[in-house]
């Protein structure tokens, strides 16, 4: 099972034809993900080699859609062409977007989410501005490294990039059903409580372990979910306790303003939830082997 | 990017929304030509980036060109909430009749911008929203479809205005927006928004701030940067294309990735506790896929900082290769060396991830004697916090 990405998933890539395109797809083969295209319509109808498999390149997603039956595309188009890359993505109706570009403008991604609502959210976006997402064993949609862990049973969602690769490496010998990176920008289209509300679905998922970062409200409001909707046991840590009031940490949503957006706000919020919350990623690892461990 | 009151205004001249003539100046004697050239009579305002500059003393009217000398005199210089007044701006006097407030921002939680309005303006807004929550209107508006005329209506019709000047209200918002859209702003705020004695509607006072990732297209915005106030390192940090925020403790930090680095400040400023309460120096994320070049750019302006006693560079290979970081940590000291500076600050580092094995035996075989290499994340921020404390 696993949420969101399987191995029946037909990926293809938008941008593929580009260097990081063309590094992450060779990557993305290599850990067995199912790559029938990619998109560019100035090399429509060529193909590119990676080490030995074909892969057409189409001139548009709809395009690519019809002669692959694509279902997921990640995207790494340069953050002036991405708002145009995903309408188009979502003009196509695919399934799933995962967006790795860094550096978007905010009123390009407002943009695109809110044509993605007009359109009947038929389109999940996953980032922008992160690692995308993996099932091990399975297929991988991103920049995830696949060599760090298994398939396993605990799921993981997370607004970092390394982060995620820190939790799973911390959990390598447990394994992990899917891994979601949803990025830390300030609006994002896969949120916490999307990747809960999924994993609380997933058969395959026993534990679920959340990252979360200073800035905005969205722990807080994932804590609400999971009191109310989440059975499963929930293992968290949130990055930027000592992150100073006013100054951006790396990601454009990573920022306290006055009292809100605090780690220690979300951490309490997350806690009165029922939710067990480590102060650095090794005591988070720490909490999550003994909820397995009952 | 938070601009000043004068680029604000600037903007909203640019943009056609109604302002009144003000210019901005850095000396004492500037403001006598200017205030003659507002008309004999000046309101002078403190540039600062900060709130509450009228309770500070920092806005003064001056009735006539030697007034306003005396008073921009008086003002620049002047501490407020830690900001010294580096400029005033001197505005054309208003006569003002009522006060209200506008804004348009992003809202996160609802993933959408929203429009906010009171007819109670010239006060401090979030006490408006505190005590009198009623007197805020606050109107959604789809990022797509913008602020047309029917929602510049909706937004006064929320808010109340009255109905003489909603036809002008109305044509002000629709600036606003512009200035909002056209010019990839995340916040812009006038407080207050004015009615004149002649039944004018003119932005008083504005706040903008402005997204940096949308610098590809906007070539002007990098021309706004308050260079004078950035943080030398900071600046340095900058111009190397590297994403740094100074910090005020002693261990200095690299990291990949902004969760991970985050991440570690804590971890640092947790290990301090035991070790006579050091702190992380800075945030430094030297970001994915980054070259030796890179890690040696940001050692070097780690090595760079006086308050740094030692340095712990973290590294979670993803993209990133651990060797790649190994190489450019022997570079850097390598680089240093060359130029004369002298290295004394031990460095601690951690590697994992990518390409691990190679990275490490990079650094065992270059044995420099101020590298030590430990092998967990906790372990490398208590030895770092250890010898910073030891200094």
């Amino acid at each position: 099972m696993a949420i969101f990405l399987t191995k029946e998933s037909k990926v293809i890539v938008q941008g593929m034809t580009g260097s990081e395109g063309q590094k992450h797809t060779r990557r993305m083969l290599a850990s067995g993900t199912n790559i029938v295209g990619g998109v560019n319509p100035r090399k429509a109808g060529t193909t590119v080699d990676f080490d030995g498999t074909e892969v057409p390149v189409f001139g548009g997603v709809k395009e690519a859609i019809e002669a692959t039956g694509a279902d997921v595309t990640v995207i790494f188009v340069p953050e002036k062409f991405t708002k145009s890359a995903v309408i188009e993505a979502i003009d196509a109706e695919i399934p799933l977007a995962v967006v790795i570009t860094e550096g978007i403008a905010v009123h390009d991604t407002a943009e695109f989410w809110a044509y993605a609502g007009k359109k009947g959210n038929k389109t999940r976006i996953v980032g922008p501005n992160c690692p995308g997402l993996i099932t091990p064993g399975q297929s991988n949609a991103g920049i995830i490294p696949a060599d760090i862990t298994n398939s396993g049973r605990i799921g993981l969602v997370s607004k970092s990039g390394t982060l995620t690769y820190q939790m799973m490496y911390e959990l390598r010998d447990l394994g992990f059903s899917t891994c979601v990176g949803i990025g830390g920008d300030p609006i994002i289209g896969t949120t916490h409580i999307d990747a809960l509300k999924a994993f609380e679905a997933d058969p395959d998922t026993d534990l679920i372990v959340m990252i979360g970062e200073i800035g905005g409200d969205a722990e807080e409001r994932a804590a609400d979910f999971i009191k109310a909707n989440v059975t499963k046991p929930v293992v968290g840590y949130v990055a930027g306790f000592t992150a100073p009031e006013g100054k951006t940490m790396g990601h454009a949503g990573a920022i306290v303003s006055g009292s809100s957006g605090t780690a220690q706000a979300k951490k309490e919020a997350l806690e009165a939830a029922g939710v067990k919350v480590g102060k650095t990623p090794s005591e988070t690892a720490r909490l999550a082997r003994e909820v397995l461990a009952g | 990017m938070d601009l000043f009151e004068y680029q604000a205004r600037d903007l909203f001249a640019k943009h056609d929304v109604p302002v009144l003539a003000g210019e901005v100046i850095d000396t004492p004697e500037a403001a006598r030509e200017v205030t003659e050239r507002l008309g004999g009579r000046a309101v002078v305002k403190a540039q600062v980036k900060v709130g509450g500059r009228g309770k500070a003393g920092g806005v003064k009217l001056a009735s006539d060109p030697a007034d306003a000398v005396a008073k921009a005199e008086a003002i620049l210089g002047m501490d407020i909430k830690g900001h010294t007044v580096h400029k005033v701006m001197l505005a054309q006097t208003a006569d003002i009749v009522d006060e209200y407030y506008v804004s348009f921002l992003l809202d996160r939680t609802n993933r959408t911008f929203l429009a906010m309005a009171s007819v109670e303006g010239g006060v401090d807004i979030e006490e408006v929203a505190a005590t009198k929550p009623e007197a805020l209107a606050k109107v959604a508006v789809d990022a797509v479809d913008g602020v047309t005329e029917a929602k510049a209506r909706e937004i006064v019709e929320a808010a109340k205005f009255p109905a003489e000047i909603a036809d002008q209200v109305v044509a002000a918002l629709q600036k606003l927006w512009d200035v909002f859209v056209k010019e990839d702003a995340l916040l812009v705020e006038v407080n207050p928004l004015v009615k004149t004695g002649d039944g004018r509607i003119v932005a008083l006072d504005g706040k903008v701030s402005l997204d940096a990732n949308a610098e590809f297209r906007q070539p002007d915005h990098a021309a706004l940067e308050d260079k004078a106030a950035a943080d030398p390192l900071e600046a340095a940090a900058k111009a190397k294309n590297l994403n740094y925020v100074k910090l005020d403790g002693q261990v200095g930090i690299i990291g990949n990735g902004a969760g991970l680095v985050m991440s570690t400040l804590d971890v640092v400023a947790y290990a301090g506790e035991k070790h006579s309460g050091v702190k992380p120096a800075n945030f430094l994320d030297i970001g994915g896929g980054a070259s030796a070049e890179v890690m040696a750019n940001g050692l070097e302006i780690i090595l760079g900082d006086p308050d740094v006693r030692s340095v712990f560079v973290n590294v979670f290979g993803g993209i990133t290769s651990c060797d790649a970081v190994a190489n450019g940590i022997v570079q850097a000291l390598e680089l240093l060396k060359s130029k004369g500076e002298e290295v004394n600050k031990p460095l601690v580092v951690r590697l994992d991830g990518n390409n691990a094995e190679l990275g490490r035996k990079i650094l065992t075989d270059a044995a420099h004697p101020l590298v030590q290499q430990v092998d967990t994340m906790d372990g490398a921020a208590d030895k770092a916090a250890e010898l910073a404390a030891a200094k």
